[in-house]
């Protein structure tokens, strides 16, 4: 398990974050802009354990993506619920066509 | 060996994420981001990260995207029926696609640029041949006590919220 390099997870961990990136500005759905802040939380998440590797005492880094993990999760589901008012409120999920603060 | 296995999962992860970023169907976006999750699942795995992997799965496959796939559909299946009593709308090509690549370009460009020139000095040396869970455990209930109790907390301040948001409270929709 050792004989991978840090390199590679670095390297794996950067192409996710910017995929993540592209993903959350040319999506035109509000979900879609999820799925890509997703994508950028699990790419930093790879980082912090391939960081981890080499502290098997203490496990911080770990420890810190286990946390990240907990508010992603708290974030996607009230994104989730934001989501289902703003779809009952204005019939449509793009955030182009959402410009008004009362309709 | 293991490098092979590394390439093949990275290559996994990767390929679903640029489908994701390709696809117009947002059905398949979650699906391939699914399998996004598990190639960096795999990847916690090749890291020695097993507690973390297990934890992965089943919160982001079992839990953020049946959510996902769930707001999808609720947001998704009516569209196509409304269309005739709107305006008809115009489409045209976003213009957020090229100036989002070229900065996801540039980004990945910089990154490997700082991660090839860091020269990173590793001091402690690695061993994977134990189980994380154990340390895991003992440091979540010794030193890291404090985020463990706020992320209880915050989970619960989640739950409450999303469920106060999502409560049907227009009377038209009734």
């Amino acid at each position: 398990m050792s004989n991978i390099p840090l390199i590679h997870f670095l390297i794996v961990a950067a192409a996710l974050f910017s995929i993540g990136l592209a993903v959350a500005i040319t999506k035109k759905n509000l979900i879609g802009i999820l799925l890509g802040i997703e994508l950028m939380l699990n790419a930093v998440n790879l980082n912090l354990v391939a960081f981890s590797r080499h502290d098997p005492e203490r496990l911080g880094g770990q420890l810190f993506s286990l946390f990240v993990i907990v508010v992603a999760v708290a974030e996607i589901t009230v994104a989730l619920a934001i989501i289902l008012r703003v779809y009952g409120q204005f019939n449509t999920v793009e955030p182009d066509r959402i410009d008004e603060l009362k309709s | 060996m293991e490098l092979i296995a590394f390439y093949g999962f990275a290559f996994l992860a990767i390929a679903s994420a640029l489908f994701i970023l390709l696809s117009k169907n947002l059905i398949y976006s979650a699906f391939s981001l699914f399998l996004t999750f598990l190639g960096v699942a795999a990847l916690y795995v090749l890291a020695g990260a097993d507690f973390l992997a297990v934890t992965q799965i089943m919160i982001y496959v079992g839990g953020v995207l049946v959510l996902l796939i769930f707001g999808i559909m609720l947001t998704q299946q009516t569209n196509k029926g409304a269309h005739s009593s709107t305006s008809n709308r115009i489409m045209a090509e976003s213009g957020r696609r090229f100036p989002g690549f070229a900065l996801a370009l540039l980004c990945f460009l910089f990154f490997t640029y700082v991660i090839l020139s860091a020269n990173f000095r590793i001091a402690g040396n690695v061993n994977l041949s134990k189980s994380t869970i154990k340390t895991i455990g003992v440091e979540l209930m010794t030193s890291h006590l404090l985020p463990f109790e706020i992320a209880g907390i915050l989970l619960l301040v989640a739950l409450v919220g999303a469920a106060y948001l999502a409560l049907n409270r227009n009377p038209t929709h009734e």
